[in-house]
């Protein structure tokens, strides 16, 4: 195995697709002359030529709309957003357009595509730029919602997404791209969408996460660790379809959980790991369910007030010690 | 076409022919609208439902243009694209009904009429927003390098929208061949034109895109073909993109919850643009200089009335789908 960057890793999976599928393209701001904004599509200009990536005025609305009208005739768009940030002025095309053509044409015309980019918080980037988006699109039936954390899964689920028949959300962790980590070079080596990962086993709680919030668990389960307390580290990978079996074997093996996220409590990603969890193994619970979350305010920009919102391992760790007990 | 027809003399036979085709095609339209009217008000067909009444020289006199790998796409007031494109009438009928034989097996209904097979990709409800999936076909064309072309009607409210920017200003710079077809019918729902737009006359907008522009008589089939065959060529030779301007009105109100007349618009008003209805003026035409015999009017009236009843008891007597489809068609099925 070699060791990439998530950037790296993306750009891998771009790459191998490109060349298995002509039908396969690139679309979006930057993507082609200058690289990417984040330089995931660093070199495909030079190898795949103009036609293939292609590079678009600030348009959102518009280059997504082209790319679900090239998908419903057959060619496997993806879609870069600059940020998700952005991608709310292309929403009526992902929603009214991607995810329900299937349904409203009685099954006759399908959307493959992929939108792709960086969600969530970096660095202060204030309110505009620090949002994590997944809970909105893994709302709508017709879509499917990943966001790996390492860079083998980014390669694996990114393949996956683009070799699926129906339109992908694919969020990437904007602080995520230099993240470095073991990829197989095996190009026809998937990430299943719809599969949960276990990134770290244990005994005495589940901490449920994905995307970012890996990384933020896996270092309270250190912490934790250090305590004789084992987390297991429970990755969803996917929003939708979430792994509800990954979830409650887990979840039924520790009877005790807390959930992970980047974005805002309300209606979030946790609000429906949550009910999965009490509506199928409530009996199995030994404590109600935790969730760490941005605080349920637009992100600020100074930097101690941004670290205050954003979820952290001690915060996590603070959960923990509630849902076992310990304090 | 165009010659033989723009001057006084007798048509020639095969244009004669094809114009006869056109005036059959415009009266199944509008008889079939009709009827869908009143199996509105007789509660069989539901939600919102948009009739093109008025207009049907714009969809014959595009569509019948096109070959069969183009494509055709539009928005919610498409039943007549629909059938110009040749989708069954009994298919859309059943569609509108919500039958399992429609077009979209009943999932769809009046906004959302696809048919696949035929490149007619939808029927869709959010104004403006199918102008960018327009480009998208064109865009596959050109990434293929197909000669095929793409067919996108839109009501001139839909030009103030970001979406007809955006994807003008890309077709333009990028050579999309597409056919942009701005039905204007003069009011959005219930704004005139001109408290909506700047500027008055649609087509010149074309000038920021980079393509060229045209106004069209839409109540005059000929001229409307014609115009549409230079619009075609263009897009087939080389890209280049058109945003025909198709001026038109609609005898019926917005949707079937809308007066026909009376808060925003005048009958005085409605009345005079029905002077020039649109299958009187090409029945005229091949009176005059086609050997049309009023014998022959009434057979294709009768002809398009019976096509019509078998589409609606088509509609009327199909099942309706299987409580199972319910949960069919979100994903694609497991490989």
């Amino acid at each position: 195995m070699a060791v990439l960057t998530y950037r790296d890793a993306l750009n891998q999976a771009l790459r191998e697709e490109m060349q298995r599928d002509d039908r396969v393209f690139l679309m979006g701001e930057e993507v082609a002359e200058y690289n990417g904004a984040y330089k995931v599509s660093r070199g495909l200009l030079d190898e795949f030529g103009p036609r293939r990536v292609v590079d678009t005025p600030i348009a959102e609305l518009g280059f997504a709309g082209i790319g679900v009208g090239a998908a419903m005739v057959g060619l496997r768009p993806v879609i870069e957003m600059m940020t998700w940030n952005f991608a709310l002025l292309a929403i009526d095309q992902i929603v009214n357009s991607a995810a329900k053509m299937r349904y409203m044409s009685g099954g006759q015309v399908g959307v493959p595509i992929v939108f792709r980019g960086p969600g969530g918080a970096a660095l202060q980037l204030a309110a505009q730029h620090s949002q994590a988006f997944e809970s909105w699109y893994a709302h709508i039936p017709g879509l499917k919602v990943v966001a790996p954390a390492t860079p083998a899964d980014a390669k694996g689920l990114l393949k996956s997404a683009i070799r699926d028949e129906d339109p992908v959300v694919f969020v990437e962790g904007e602080m995520l791209y230099n993240l470095k980590g073991e990829v197989p070079e095996d190009g026809d080596l998937l990430v299943p969408i719809g599969r949960a990962d276990v990134k770290r086993a244990g005994g005495d709680l589940t901490l449920v996460c994905h995307s970012k919030s890996v990384a933020v668990a896996l270092k309270a389960a250190e912490q934790l660790a250090a305590d004789g307390v084992q987390a297991e580290v429970l990755d969803l990978r996917s929003i939708r379809p979430l792994d509800q079996a990954a979830l409650l074997a887990s979840v039924a093996k520790t009877h005790r959980c807390v959930v992970v996220e980047e974005g805002w409590a309300f209606a979030g990603v946790g609000a429906q790991v949550v009910d999965t969890i009490q509506r199928e193994i409530f009996d199995e619970l030994d404590a109600p369910v935790l969730r760490v979350t941005q605080a349920d305010v637009p992100m600020p920009y100074n930097k101690h007030l941004e670290k205050a919102a954003k979820a952290d391992p001690a915060k996590v760790v603070a959960a923990a010690r509630r849902v076992l007990y310990l304090e | 076409m165009t010659a033989t027809v723009s001057r006084g003399r007798k048509l020639d036979a095969e244009t004669a022919g094809r114009l006869r085709g056109f005036l059959r095609q415009m009266m199944l339209i509008r008889h079939f609208e009709e009827r869908v009217g009143e199996a509105y008000s007789l509660g069989l067909i539901g939600g919102f439902c948009h009739l093109y009444i008025g207009q049907e020289a714009v969809a014959i006199g595009t569509i019948p243009a096109l070959r069969d790998d183009d494509y055709v796409i539009s928005a919610y007031r498409e039943h007549g694209h629909a059938l110009a494109r040749g989708v069954p009438p009994r298919s859309v009928m059943a569609e509108l009904f919500g039958k399992a034989t429609g077009s979209s097996h009943g999932k769809g209904g009046s906004m959302h009429i696809f048919d696949a097979g035929r490149h007619f990709l939808g029927g869709h409800g959010i104004v403006g927003s199918h102008i960018a999936l327009a480009a998208g076909h064109a865009f596959a064309s050109k990434y293929r390098g197909q000669d095929s072309i793409t067919l996108c009607f839109f009501g001139e409210a839909a030009v103030n929208i970001g979406a007809f920017h955006e994807t003008l200003n890309m077709a333009g710079l990028w050579k999309l061949p597409v056919v942009f077809v701005c039905e204007n019918n003069f009011y959005g729902m219930g704004t005139a034109l001109h408290r909506a737009s700047a500027v008055e006359n649609l087509h010149q907008r074309a000038a920021s895109y980079g393509m060229p522009g045209e106004a069209v008589d839409g109540q005059d089939v000929v001229a409307v073909r014609e115009a549409m065959d230079r619009a075609a060529a263009r897009a087939r030779a080389d890209g280049t993109p058109t945003l025909l301007e198709i001026r038109t009105y609609r005898y019926v109100g917005h949707s079937m919850s809308d007066a026909v007349h009376g808060t925003y618009r005048t009958k005085e008003e409605v009345e005079e643009h029905k002077r020039r209805d649109p299958i009187r003026l090409l029945a005229e035409l091949l009176k005059e200089r086609g050997g049309l015999e009023e014998t022959e009017v009434d057979e294709m009236e009768a002809a398009v009335k019976a096509e019509v009843q078998d589409a609606w008891d088509f509609a009327e007597s199909s099942p309706d789908p299987d409580p199972s489809a319910l949960f069919t068609d979100v994903y694609a099925p497991e490989a």
